[in-house]
């Protein structure tokens, strides 16, 4: 009671005598820093998950070849979430004379329910999201459709026994990256329009799919509830599996910011430490005081206790404040991103970083002021009697412990809280033994320089053990913000440059042996350059190592899904720039023997299938043997023709072969691609930019993200270089007087001081450089899978940063030791 | 020694010594100190600087331990009990007047007086300590902060701070040390009339002699060595 009542009166006078301020800046920082960056994370993390979420039109796709039975529609309106319903099957539509076949979408009101359809009035000309469904009495028609019937908005289509007006060109829908297999144009109709256009009757090969959407919550529980019921005529799918590139590159994006939230959290925990260790020092002599006057170790421990939980409540409550306010800025700046229905940040961020806010102070600041209570009362007598350090081990075990608690929870990434806390140990540990070997060094030279840098040397040297945890401190600082810099701009950039400009955005398929050349010449006519042809062979897998497919257990169960459909195989003499080789060896370009295969390293993992099995395909009725002899990654950023099964040269050559192919068009172009519909009317042009502006899009939004979140990131890290000169002022308040009180000029003395600072900076910039580089270099080729390249111009910045933001923080932490009037420092400053 | 503790006296120091390891080898500060001193007695510890005054001091007050030989505190062997139970004997018994004040910086006037009486249990520390700061004459200044007092008013809270527990012994550190002359007369005037009134115990470590003079006894030091105990002529 009595430290409570001592803790609280003098807790208000402490506040404003600015002893406290640094860490509760330092603890104000941390919760701003942590509730906007979980703000942004969650939230962008959503958005980006959305606009994934688009490529299946839904976050969720029932499909069968049955009629849907409304058992599912009901239980999908249980968990409250939105559904809409979707028919297709090929036909033939006619225009006059003309006749094509069509992949006939037929879909419900409600569709898409992720995403918006885009059309136009007319073939090529400017888009518009699409206001709902076409109406009963109308079709949407895409323009390879409309190429092949000669017909264009406004003319009457025949569709079983309906005549239906061509409402609108449809340029783009959600889903229609899905099923590349439909390779006829598509033609998008009112649902009600299905049962009299007579089309649907025996043996009429109709799919039919339930798409369902609603809050994460709620698909969540629908997907687990329905798994086990559903049947085998039905199949599940989630967005997450239906695109492989929009999916990598919203994973890519949640790295991006996760990372950035540990750097901001590593950030303001080294704030927060130096800063409490400093209020700790100052608190010492007023502990000795009380101790002289009776107090027992009890009461100033409860005391200190008693004050850290009034600077974290304070802390909290104003970064909280400060935090929310700058979440609402960033959501107001960041407003197209988070369009839509996303849900309020709530108040969970702001309790997880006041939470957070308060771990990290009982981590980092508990241990050194636990150790005040063994502070000698014998200080009052003798200024130099201080209490043994804090046990290391208990310090670093706290620290350690309430760092990867916290990093865990706000990651939930093992790999990269492993990457990020080891980099940061390891570093540490080498920051500091490196220190300690330029520390020795520059006592070495002062014999040679002017008695500025002389003094300022001789300090870094007597300090030694000080000095290096000072380069420590400034170098992780350095370092981060380093890393921070790379983010921005290599790993980001070597992320844009996986979709660079000029990656492909049109995919044309079904083009047989005979029409290549003729293609080729349709594209030079025009002067485009002409595309890439990648041959393709329709298959089924029948046995592998000589078991029936479908008697062969597997690893997971989408692997049945997986051997059971028609595969798309392909075969190529050098493997493509878009894959890398995982295992195995890839055949030589002259290669002419026995048939292999070389097997994609998901569908190896999911269905067991390795390198030595052997694998037999059903081709056209004939039947072909494969050895498997690699497993390659394949990048789907790159928007090439991939292929899960790739065999050697010559394997394919006697069956039946179409070729597909990848090009850029740019739009002035489109004219060529017309041509090409009219003189190859069977040819399929799928037009990929709507799908590469998706993924675009998601590494802009993230991109901007990452750097709005840098400013706090920024903000902490000068937080703890200030922290780091603060931690030394006191001391060298009182050299600075001594040498002016034995008649140095206050010029010789700051000179002195910004050598010092500037030796510091240089080593601490020399080793953050390093740090970050390699630091960097794991993380782009572990985590993001990007390649790394080497950036010289980090160390010379890295080395500038060092002197010049070292050298200004000690600036202004050491103008006020400058100007202490000498006598009163010397006095001890007596109260 | 037993024939030294002699019931009656406030403080006892029974052969004590100090020695601390240094770079050169272990340096003996103080040597085989023994002395008794009687409840009310005011006593001067005088000696050139390094004589061993302050290192005595804290050995006396228990802020220290001595490496060889014991204190007796108001009847506590300060050598037997931990930490806490020293400082439990402080707050109940000793008064403390530094050369730099050591006030609490972030306690007004009256807060740093109450602090001991706070530490003390005492019932009514407000109302004690709002009389003892009208007693050394800041009556008008409780509310002031440490940083708006003068040198000399600090002294005088320190003072006030130190009688508030009415203390069986209060030990003072030059307490004038840090103050002009004519201040640090009007404050040792405050001390011994105080010292009069309360029938405290006064321990006064000072370079000063004609301050040592006023007391009723002086303890001189020199390298570590009681060299002489004498009693002030009357």
């Amino acid at each position: 009671m009595k430290a409570l009542k001592f803790a609280f009166r003098s807790f208000g006078r402490e506040l404003r005598s600015g002893e406290v301020v640094v860490l509760l800046a330092a603890v104000i920082l941390a919760v701003a820093a942590l509730t906007a960056v979980g703000f942004l994370t969650d939230r962008i993390g959503k958005a980006v998950a959305r606009q994934a979420n688009e490529v299946l039109a839904a976050d969720l796709r029932l499909r069968s070849q049955e009629p849907i039975p409304d058992s599912w529609r009901e239980m999908a309106g249980d968990y409250e979430l939105r559904t809409a319903d979707m028919v297709s099957f090929p036909t033939v539509v006619f225009a006059g004379d003309e006749s094509a076949l069509t992949s006939l979408l037929a879909v419900s009101n409600g569709y898409p329910l992720r995403g918006a359809v885009r059309i136009s009035d007319a073939l090529f000309s400017e888009q518009r999201e699409a206001d709902g469904v076409p109406v009963p009495g109308e079709v949407w028609a895409d323009s390879a459709l409309l190429a092949r019937l000669g017909a264009d908005v406004g003319d009457r289509l025949s569709v079983g026994e309906l005549e239906l007006r061509i409402g609108s060109v449809v340029t783009y829908r959600p889903d229609q990256s899905i099923g590349f297999a439909s390779l006829a144009p598509t033609l998008l109709m009112n649902i009600s329009d299905v049962s009299a256009s007579g089309l649907i009757g025996e043996g009429s090969r109709v799919r039919y799919a339930l798409l369902i959407a609603g809050n994460e919550e709620s698909v969540t529980g629908f997907n687990a509830a329905i798994e086990d019921e559903l049947p085998d005529s039905m199949r599940l799918r989630s967005a997450e599996e239906s695109s492989e590139r929009a999916y990598a590159a919203a994973d890519r994006a949640k790295r991006f910011l996760s990372l950035t939230a540990i750097i901001s959290l590593l950030l303001s925990a080294v704030a927060v430490a130096m800063s409490a260790r400093r209020f700790a020092h100052r608190r010492m002599d007023t502990v000795a005081l009380m101790k002289s006057l009776g107090a027992t170790q009890g009461f100033v421990i409860s005391v200190a206790i008693v004050q850290l939980v009034m600077l974290g409540v304070i802390g909290v409550f104003a970064g909280s404040i400060v935090g929310f306010a700058a979440e609402e800025i960033l959501a107001w700046i960041l407003a197209d991103i988070m369009q839509g229905d996303l849900p309020d940040p709530g108040p969970m961020p702001v309790i997880l970083a006041s939470g957070s806010a308060m771990v990290l102070l009982i981590g980092f600041a508990l241990p050194s002021l636990i150790q005040l209570r063994n502070t000698p009362p014998l200080r009052v007598l003798r200024h130099d009697a201080m209490p043994p350090a804090p046990s290391r081990i208990l310090v670093a075990g706290l620290s350690l412990a309430a760092v990867a608690a916290l990093l865990y929870r706000s990651v939930g990434d093992p790999t990269m809280l492993l990457i990020v806390l080891g980099g940061i140990i390891v570093i540490a540990t080498a920051l500091y033994l490196v220190g300690r070997g330029l520390v020795a060094l520059m006592g070495r030279f002062r014999s040679g320089v002017g008695v500025a840098w002389r003094y300022g040397l001789a300090n870094v040297a007597r300090r030694g053990r000080a000095s290096a945890v000072q380069v420590v401190a400034f170098g992780l600082g350095l370092t981060v913000l380093l890393l921070l810099t790379l983010v921005r701009t290599d790993l980001l950039e070597g992320w844009r440059r996986t979709l660079d400009e000029n990656a492909p955005n049109h995919f044309l398929i079904n083009i047989q042996r005979s029409e290549t050349e003729s293609v080729t010449n349709v594209f030079a006519a025009r002067g485009v350059k002409p595309p890439d042809f990648a041959p393709l062979v329709r298959a089924r897998m029948t046995l592998i190592n000589g078991v029936s497919v479908k008697e062969r257990e597997y690893p997971e169960a989408d692997a049945k899904w997986f051997v059971n459909r028609e595969q798309n195989l392909s075969w190529a003499t050098h493997l493509s720039a878009s894959n890398e080789l995982l295992e195995g060896e890839w055949w030589p370009p002259d290669y002419d023997g026995a048939p292999l295969v070389s097997i994609e390293e998901e569908v190896a993992a999911e269905t067991g299938l390795a390198i030595g099995d052997r694998v037999q395909f059903e081709i056209a009725g004939q039947l072909l043997d494969a050895e498997i002899t690699s497993v390659r990654r394949i990048n789907w950023d790159s928007f090439m023709p991939n292929f899960f099964l790739v065999l050697s040269p010559g394997a394919l050559d006697d069956y039946p072969a179409t070729f597909i192919a990848s090009m850029r068009v740019e739009d002035h172009e489109k004219g060529a691609l017309v041509d090409l519909v009219r003189k190859h009317p069977t040819i399929s042009v799928i037009d990929l930019d709507s799908i590469l502006q998706q993924v675009r899009g998601i590494i802009e939004k993230a991109t901007m993200a990452v750097q709005a979140v840098f400013f706090f990131t920024l903000a902490a890290g000068i937080a703890v270089l200030f922290a780091a000169v603060q931690s030394t002022i006191d001391e060298r308040r009182f050299e600075s007087a001594m040498l002016r009180a034995l008649g140095a000029r206050k010029r010789i003395v700051f000179a002195g001081i910004m050598a010092e600072f500037a030796a510091l900076g240089v080593a601490a910039g020399v080793l953050a450089a390093a740090g970050a580089s390699i630091l960097a270099a794991i993380l782009a080729v572990q985590l993001f899978e990007l390649p790394y390249s080497f950036n010289p111009f980090l160390w010379l910045v890295g080395v500038a940063a060092g002197l010049l933001v070292v050298c200004a923080s000690g600036y202004f932490a050491a103008r006020s030791a400058i100007n202490s009037a000498p006598v009163d420092v010397l006095r001890g400053a007596p109260n | 020694m037993s024939s030294h503790s002699a019931d009656g006296a406030v403080l006892a120091a029974h052969r004590i010594s100090k020695k601390v390891s240094s770079p050169e080898g272990s340096l003996t500060i103080l040597s085989d100190v023994s002395f008794l001193i009687d409840p009310g007695e005011s006593v001067a510890v005088v000696g050139p600087s390094g004589a061993g005054k302050s290192t005595l001091l804290a050995l006396l007050a228990g802020l220290d331990l001595p490496t060889d030989g014991h204190v007796v505190l108001n009847g506590a062997n300060l050598g037997e009990l931990d930490e806490d139970g020293r400082a439990q004997v402080r707050a109940e018994s000793v008064g403390f007047v530094f050369q730099s004040f050591h006030l609490v910086p972030s306690l007004n006037a009256l807060e740093n007086v109450m602090l001991p009486l706070e530490l003390a249990g005492a019932s009514d520390a407000r109302n004690t300590a709002r009389n003892i700061i009208e007693q050394v004459g800041l009556k008008d200044r409780w509310s002031h902060y440490p940083a708006q007092l003068s040198g000399g008013e600090k002294q005088r809270v320190a003072i006030a701070r130190a009688f508030a527990t009415e203390p069986a012994v209060l030990f003072a550190d030059e307490p004038t040390g840090n103050l002009d002359t004519r201040t640090g007369a009007t404050i040792m005037e405050l001390m011994f009339d105080l010292n009069k009134i309360s029938a405290t115990t006064l321990i006064l470590v000072t370079h000063n002699h004609s301050l040592a003079n006023r007391c009723d006894r002086v303890l001189s030091l020199d390298a570590g060595l009681l060299v002489s105990d004498t009693k002030a002529a009357a």
